[in-house]
């Protein structure tokens, strides 16, 4: 979004709303850099958190990426409950992973499957990926991000019938997820989709 | 018990968990039948088995550094290495270097034909 001061002038809470929020998505992913700075160095002094700084800005200046659009919202008991899910799916999949590859009478049985995403933000669909990627038996192949599909590679799924409980088992890490830290926008949708898929159910 | 002797078990349970999750992924690295398969190896035991790892140090060695090195090791694992299946699945399907007779379903084929596979 370029030229602030020449768009149709909206009123000035609302204009200074934006900056705010420009300014926090700019500012996160900068402390961010920070943080991880001192984490690296493993101490928490005003010299790391000096040269921390003087790294970020030339890192943000020199790899310049676009910004990315943070919902500004953030449920610390949804994300715990996400963080706790997602540890015990990557236990249950690296077990289960485990035991196929050792299992002497494996036979490989995969699908690839499509998943209508609910979000159309770029940062939720790429935390879903992630959390996909790590979760029982599945991989990102591609994404169509105008639409908000995701394509996955699935290991073990005995039969077509199995397909649909894959799909909805991503689905659900996908709502946990903005249930999480998804936009009012993105809680729109799911509610919407929500309400689409029991319609269709009953 | 004393807390070593409690210290010294968690650390041997972790790390033969650990070898056992990296042994198993280097098992199915071999085993499994085609390339999107095989990156299933490659990413979810092997991250297991790295928190399992990168746990015990931080057990037998508690300071601060030894704990916040921990949490960005971790942190920056899980997120770029599904990031780099995708990649190396993305590359893999649309070159068609995989096996189709083992997949029960395929939805991506209507949106992208894989070409030069042999069918």
């Amino acid at each position: 979004m370029s030229g602030s001061g020449s768009g149709p002038a909206g009123s000035n809470g609302s204009r200074s709303r934006l900056r705010r929020a420009r300014l926090a998505s700019g500012l996160i992913p900068f402390l961010g850099l920070v943080l991880l700075w001192m984490l690296l160095w493993g101490q928490f002094t005003w010299l790391a958190f000096a040269t921390g700084l003087v790294l970020a800005f030339i890192v943000s200046v020199v790899f310049y990426l676009p910004a990315v659009r943070l919902s500004g919202r953030f449920n610390g008991g949804r994300a715990l409950l996400f963080l706790g899910r997602l540890i015990a799916d990557v236990v249950v999949a690296s077990v289960q992973i485990a035991w196929s590859a050792l299992n002497p009478g494996y036979r490989p049985s995969n699908a690839i499957l499509t998943v209508q995403l609910a979000t159309r933000s770029d940062l939720l669909m790429t935390f879903t990926a992630v959390a996909v990627g790590l979760v029982p038996g599945s991989i990102v192949l591609d994404i169509d991000r105008d639409a908000g599909i995701l394509h996955l590679h699935a290991l073990n799924v005995a039969s077509a019938a199995d397909v649909p409980a894959l799909k909805r088992s991503v689905s659900a890490a996908e709502r946990r997820l903005i249930l999480a830290m998804g936009s009012a926008d993105d809680l729109a949708r799911l509610a919407k989709s929500a309400s689409m898929s029991e319609g269709r159910a009953g | 018990m004393t807390g070593d002797g409690v210290r010294d078990v968690i650390t041997a349970v972790l790390v033969l968990l650990s070898a056992f999750l990296c042994f198993a992924a280097g098992v199915g690295l071999i085993r499994f039948t085609d390339v999107l398969s095989r990156l299933h190896a490659a990413t979810k035991p092997q991250i297991l088995g790295l928190m399992a790892i990168v746990a015990d140090v931080a057990v037998s060695n508690p300071s601060v550094s030894t704990i916040t090195l921990a949490f960005a090791i971790v942190f920056f694992q899980s997120l770029t290495a599904p990031m780099a299946a995708h990649m190396v699945g993305r590359a893999a399907y649309r070159t068609g270097h995989f096996r189709s007779d083992i997949l029960v379903a395929d939805d991506l084929g209507p949106f992208i034909p894989p070409h030069g596979g042999k069918s």
